[in-house]
């Protein structure tokens, strides 16, 4: 079973911190532990960069857990991009209770609302300007 | 013998609901902050009941509980929907105090909003999640669409497959752009508006009772 951590190697000093997180590391996850993931890493002040994304109720739950987790001074939110999806599989009901709901395959950035911005995104590009802390 | 009987209890069951005095549906009113949600929902309340849903505010994060107005009937060409209408606060990944101290807040009462604001934001997640039959996703066709926030909102809903109409409110604007929000989303239907004005709202109630009739 992995570990919801990342490894602590060290602190970031005056640079951002980058962690990549492959899609089979990911896969591996509960959806909870995916976020919980997430938003420690954020919270630290690292950028996370996930090589396959969340599926919609993933991301609906980040959105929720990130909300409950804002305090003044402390931690604004999240800035969070992927690539807009260029075909949405429509895949209905039965699908789903079938279970064949396709995995997202979408690179995804997230990071602390406070450090990072988006500067220009489209189909094929993401173009963010990263702050220290 | 019993094998036959419980068959057709069952399928009695299954006709009688499906044949049933339908619930209202409950109806999300979801977009981003600011993009005319409440007034949106106001409006509606006030032509079918006579009565409004809540305050309305240029200031973002004015909504921050979900409000629901019940039933709600609209009548158009026939068709009649009972709806429930959830006018839910603007969804976002990040809330601030310090964006409210630019609209003359004290911090007290900035850190308050926010908080009152994020505990919103997760409410109406969680109803997107559980407790909406059906969403009106609200945008301000002066602005942007392509946002992550909206892309998101889009996909969950569709996960959810739930019945989805996209609003482009504020077309009385002249930075209106109503294109930008059906080129962005074309899988789904854009109806223009002013909820504020009460444009196009012959429309508006049309495809209500056509998408949640």
């Amino acid at each position: 079973m992995p570990e919801a951590t990342t490894p602590d190697d060290g602190d970031a000093g005056d640079g951002v911190r980058l962690d990549l997180i492959s899609g089979a590391r990911m896969e591996g996850l509960t959806s909870m532990e995916k976020i919980r993931l997430i938003l420690d890493s954020v919270r630290d002040g690292d950028i996370v960069v996930l090589e396959a994304g969340l599926s919609p109720e993933e991301e609906s739950k980040l959105i929720e857990v990130t909300m409950t987790e804002i305090s003044p001074d402390d931690f604004s939110g999240i800035e969070i991009e992927t690539y807009p999806s260029t075909h949405q599989p429509n895949q209905g009901l039965m699908g789903r209770l079938l279970g064949k709901e396709e995995a997202p395959k979408k690179l995804t950035v997230i990071g602390p609302a406070n450090q990072i911005e988006t500067l220009h995104k489209d189909e094929d590009l993401i173009s963010a300007l990263v702050s220290r802390r | 013998m019993g094998l036959l009987t419980n068959l057709r209890d069952s399928i009695t069951r299954v006709t009688d609901r499906l044949f049933a005095d339908e619930e209202p549906k409950r109806i999300g009113i979801y977009g981003p902050p600011n993009a005319g949600k409440t007034t949106l929902a106001n409006r509606i309340a006030r032509d079918w009941t006579g009565d409004a849903v809540g305050p309305e505010s240029h200031i973002p994060h004015e909504t921050r509980r979900a409000r629901r107005k019940e039933n709600v009937t609209i009548e158009r060409n026939g068709k009649t929907v009972t709806i429930d209408i959830v006018d839910t606060p603007g969804v976002t990944t990040k809330v601030d105090y310090k964006e409210f101290l630019d609209h003359d807040m004290e911090k007290d009462d900035a850190v308050k909003r926010s908080r009152e604001a994020t505990e919103g934001v997760a409410e109406a997640m969680h109803w997107l999640r559980e407790d909406v039959d059906g969403v009106i996703y609200v945008l301000d066709s002066t602005t942007d669409p392509f946002t992550q926030v909206n892309t998101m909102l889009i996909g969950i809903i569709e996960s959810q497959d739930l019945p989805v109409l996209i609003f482009a409110n504020k077309v009385d604007l002249d930075e209106s752009d109503v294109k930008r929000i059906s080129d962005a989303f074309p899988q789904h239907e854009t109806v223009p508006l002013s909820a504020l004005e009460g444009d196009n709202m012959d429309e508006v109630y049309e495809k209500i009772a056509e998408y949640f009739g």
